[in-house]
């Protein structure tokens, strides 16, 4: 049954899927998290009760997400064990500190903290509160700055050495941290998670416009959402185009597929779409803007860009995936830009909150973020084949000694629980979205466990609704 | 580059470590898969909801010690990371849908008001048996020794499991119970307490039957491990051990009784602190049982040294600022809803 697909094809969907399916949550909750140490601020500060009930709203949202985000990461940390095993034991000297410091860091502040912050309103002061949700918004910052730390040394390693047994062993610790494609991946990830959850949150403040519920709030959603898609969205365009040009000088095939560009030359022409044949090696029904690739990659009309025909087949990445998903990112990337200068126009017109159409838009739009960090990570991750340590080890050599036949029954099984979760997950998310922020007499107000004689006030006798 | 092979013993430190987080794993994310495990016998609602209460600000915190497990096995033995995740693929991976299941059943569970919040408590029910039994399948799976070849596993892909290691599954099932309900018995009151005090003194049987097979079990099984047991003068050094899960068990059954609320549960870790001591000793100095031991899979020395710079540092932090979260959610756990 399992005969035409080998163990290695198997090993990497089934990680491509699950790591697809983890980076949705993080890439949700890193900017919720952030947003929502803006609105408690302000609630502390204003003393406004509509920033408060906004924050309740989403604290529900954010710990649905959170909890996947949680399940489905320690999924992850034990795969690169069972579905790389050889990986594991090459660079284990390497990338192990960093996602050990990851945990010390990131995993145990988020952890403890997000109970703080979901079941202690009213055990901590205010302050208190406050504080755990700038620790929790501030361990997602750190979780994404080791992990993607680890991530990057896979795309450019530096400081190690390759012993004869094929050991890799670490040289220079800060070349490996900081290696040359981290900060440009940092901050395009983080920033794409700003803007993931920007998006989200302006789709459903439109939603609520566009159905006249909960007005108040609505506009505080939409009006901070805005504010990020107006000055966010064009910086991610830069950050991008400096990523991209990092690529170009350490991955200059990835890039070839990117652009869909087979034959080195002078003054390449931008491939808008078109159909790339990996057999005929050209790229079909080519729509072309002339000059546009040089001058975006070397800035200069006539300089030269390399074409995938400068390596060898078994070299090269699968050109179709990267250049589609490139496209799909950029795309949206272009509408996020588009949605600011909309949003710019309809401000000064005083316009923002009415205009139908552009609530439609936005409502659209809410899945655009997700949709582009997919497609970013693909084109990171399926442009660095056939390598998982770029030039260093490849990845079917990097594969564990475990048949075919289980890695495609639990994939199977992931494949069902995770259907069935996140179906759930997004049923629940629903409804609470449907349910809208609610008036409460008091924000800090109930929690679920007693607090001991000593510290027993009135409010916490009080409890408060099942939500 | 630096590095302070020349001062310390870094693997040996590290193997203490790593033991250290593993334990703290079994004994946190033991009560709170324990608490799972006893949960739709509960015998009402109410209760549920106060068994659910009890842990929910703290099973992410307990589930990060089996990432620091897994992952400071990677970091700092990557070798037996390596031939162990291969060996054991399908029982990690159960055990991980496990966890998966029982994880969002926490959220799930509290947002369903209709029926489907039935799904979520058998969900976190069937989630927190499965991980736990094919945590203690490993176990068993593991002290029988894996097979290696060079630096990669050879063996198949079933064969971790054979009757011993269902004996150990089942074994941690009950031993979680029993983490479990003593943490009910501290945490809750009235008839959830009851309840618990009833299922605790259930558990203790089977656990105390499982310890004496287990012990039993590993030195007829393997005769290394007699010798080491058995043989003098080690006999008298390492006789306390199990006679102090003996008392232990005597001692948590008269306080169960007695109505006392927080000793039970201080006293079954004890329980599980002796047998894994004595696992520990069984095994020493392999990692990966019989075939590798702790020096051999060691990272490089400026890996285990970076680390442990770290760890120095944020353990003690992670460990007060856990003590906190413990300190600040004292008390009795109510059935009122969560946030
Ligand atoms: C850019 C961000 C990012 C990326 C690329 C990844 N993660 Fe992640 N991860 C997070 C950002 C994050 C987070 C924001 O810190 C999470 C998400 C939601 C959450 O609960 O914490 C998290 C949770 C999370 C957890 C649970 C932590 C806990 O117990 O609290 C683990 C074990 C991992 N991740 C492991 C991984 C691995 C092995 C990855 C790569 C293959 C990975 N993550 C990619
Ligand atoms: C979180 C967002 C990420 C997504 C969506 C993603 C996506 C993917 C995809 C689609 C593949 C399969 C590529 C192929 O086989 O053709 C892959 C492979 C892989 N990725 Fe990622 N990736 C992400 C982050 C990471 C991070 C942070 C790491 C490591 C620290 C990582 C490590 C790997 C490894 C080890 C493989 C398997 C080897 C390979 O196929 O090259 N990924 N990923
Ligand atoms: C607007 C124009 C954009 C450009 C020019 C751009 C450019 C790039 C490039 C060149 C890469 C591949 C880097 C590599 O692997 O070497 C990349 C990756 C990625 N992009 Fe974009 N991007 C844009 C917009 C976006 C948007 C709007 C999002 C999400 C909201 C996004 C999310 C990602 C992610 C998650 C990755 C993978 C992680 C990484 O390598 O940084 N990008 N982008």
């Amino acid at each position: 049954m399992f005969e035409s697909l080998d163990a290695t094809i198997l090993a990497r969907i089934q990680f491509a899927f699950t790591v697809s399916f983890h980076i949705v949550f993080p890439a949700f909750t890193i900017g919720l998290a952030s947003w929502l140490v803006v609105l408690e601020w302000r609630w502390l500060r204003t003393g406004n009760p509509v920033y408060a009930e906004v924050y309740r709203m989403w604290v529900k949202i954010f710990a649905v997400t959170f909890g996947m985000g949680v399940v489905s990461g320690v999924v992850l940390s034990f795969q690169f064990g069972t579905n790389w095993s050889v990986f594991s034991d090459r660079v284990g000297s390497v990338l192990g500190p960093l996602l050990g410091y990851e945990v010390l860091t990131a995993f145990f502040l988020e952890a403890s903290f997000l109970g703080v912050m979901l079941f202690g309103w009213n055990r901590v002061s205010p302050k208190m509160h406050f504080a755990a949700t700038v620790i929790v918004a501030s361990g997602t910052l750190i979780s994404a700055f080791w992990i993607l730390s680890a991530n990057s040394w896979m795309h450019t390693p530096a400081g190690f050495r390759v012993a004869e047994d094929g050991l890799m062993f670490p040289t220079d610790w800060i070349a490996v941290i900081f290696n040359p494609s981290f900060p440009y991946r940092f901050v395009h990830m983080v920033t794409a998670a700003y803007l993931t959850t920007a998006f989200t949150v302006a789709g459903i403040g439109a939603y609520y416009l566009f159905r006249q519920r909960h007005v108040k709030h609505a506009r505080v959603m939409f009006g901070m959402a805005m504010i990020m898609a107006i000055f966010v969205a064009p910086m991610q365009l830069l950050f991008g185009d400096l990523h991209g040009l990092n690529t170009l000088a350490h991955q200059p095939a990835k890039v070839a597929a990117m652009e869909g560009l087979w034959q080195t030359g002078r003054g390449v022409p931008l491939i808008l779409f078109g159909w790339p044949d990996e057999a005929a090696e050209t790229t079909r029904y080519a729509l072309e803007i002339p000059k546009l690739t040089s001058l975006i990659l070397t800035h200069d009309p006539d300089g030269e860009v390399k074409g995938l025909k400068e390596w060898p087949r078994t070299e090269r990445p699968p050109v179709a995936w990267v250049f589609w998903s490139f496209r799909i990112m950029v795309g949206l990337g272009m509408l996020m830009i588009a949605t600011g200068v909309i949003a710019i126009v309809l401000y000064l017109k005083k316009r923002l909150f009415d205009t139908r159409w552009f609530q439609y838009a936005c409502m659209a739009l809410t899945p655009a973020g997700f949709i582009a960090v997919l497609a970013g990570w693909f084109v990171t991750e399926i442009g660095r084949q056939p390598y998982m340590v770029y030039n260093v080890l490849r990845t079917a050599d990097s594969v564990s000694p475990v048949q075919a036949a289980p890695i495609a029954i639990s994939l199977a099984a992931f494949l069902v629980v995770y259907t069935f979760v996140f179906g759930a997950g997004s049923y629940y998310i629903l409804r609470l979205i449907g349910k809208g922020p609610e008036a409460q007499e008091d924000p800090y107000g109930s929690h679920g466990i007693h607090t001991p004689p000593i510290v027993t006030d009135l409010v916490s006798e009080k409890g408060g609704q099942r939500v | 580059m630096f590095s302070f092979e020349s001062f310390i013993d870094l693997p040996l430190i590290w193997f203490l470590l790593i033991a250290t987080a593993i334990l703290l794993y079994i004994l946190l994310d033991g009560f709170d898969l324990g608490v799972g495990i006893l949960f739709p016998f509960a015998p009402s609602e109410r209760c549920r909801d106060r068994m659910m209460n009890s842990i929910a600000p703290f099973w992410d915190g307990n589930e990060t010690w089996l990432v620091l497990g897994g992952g400071g096995l990677f970091a700092a033995f990557p070798l037996a990371y390596s031939i162990l995740m291969p060996a054991l693929y399908i029982p990690v991976i159960i055990m991980l849908l496990g966890l998966v299941f029982r994880g969002v059943a926490f959220e799930f569970r509290f947002k369903a008001a209709d029926w489907t919040r039935r799904i979520w408590d058998y969900a976190f029910h069937a989630g927190s048996l499965t991980a736990a039994f094919m945590q203690g399948a490993v176990i068993g799976a593991v002290v029988q020794g894996v097979t290696v070849e060079g630096r990669t596993f050879v063996g198949g892909a079933f064969d971790w499991l054979d009757a011993y290691s269902v004996m150990t599954g089942v074994a941690v099932v009950f031993g979680y119970a029993l983490l479990g309900a003593t943490w009910l018995v501290m945490k809750t009151e009235d008839e959830t307490q009851q309840w618990a005090r009833m299922c605790a003194a259930y558990a203790l049987g089977y656990v105390g039957l499982f310890l004496a097979i287990v012990s039993i079990s590993m030195p007829v099984m393997n005769p290394d491990i007699r010798a080491l047991w058995f043989g003098l003068p080690n006999f008298y050094f390492l006789a306390p051990i199990p006679i102090a899960s003996l008392i232990l068990i005597v001692l948590i059954w008269r306080d169960l009784y007695r109505g006392h609320e927080i000793r039970p549960f201080l006293m079954s870790v004890g329980i599980f602190l002796t047998a894994y001591l004595g696992l520990g000793i069984s095994l020493w100095p392999y990692v990966v049982p019989f075939e590798v031991t702790f020096r051999e899979a060691a990272a490089a020395p400026t890996s285990q040294s970076l680390l442990l710079v770290g760890t120095v540092v944020l353990l003690p932090l992670v460990l007060a600022y856990t003590a906190y979260c413990y300190y600040l959610f004292r008390g009795k756990a109510s059935h009122e809803s969560a946030y």
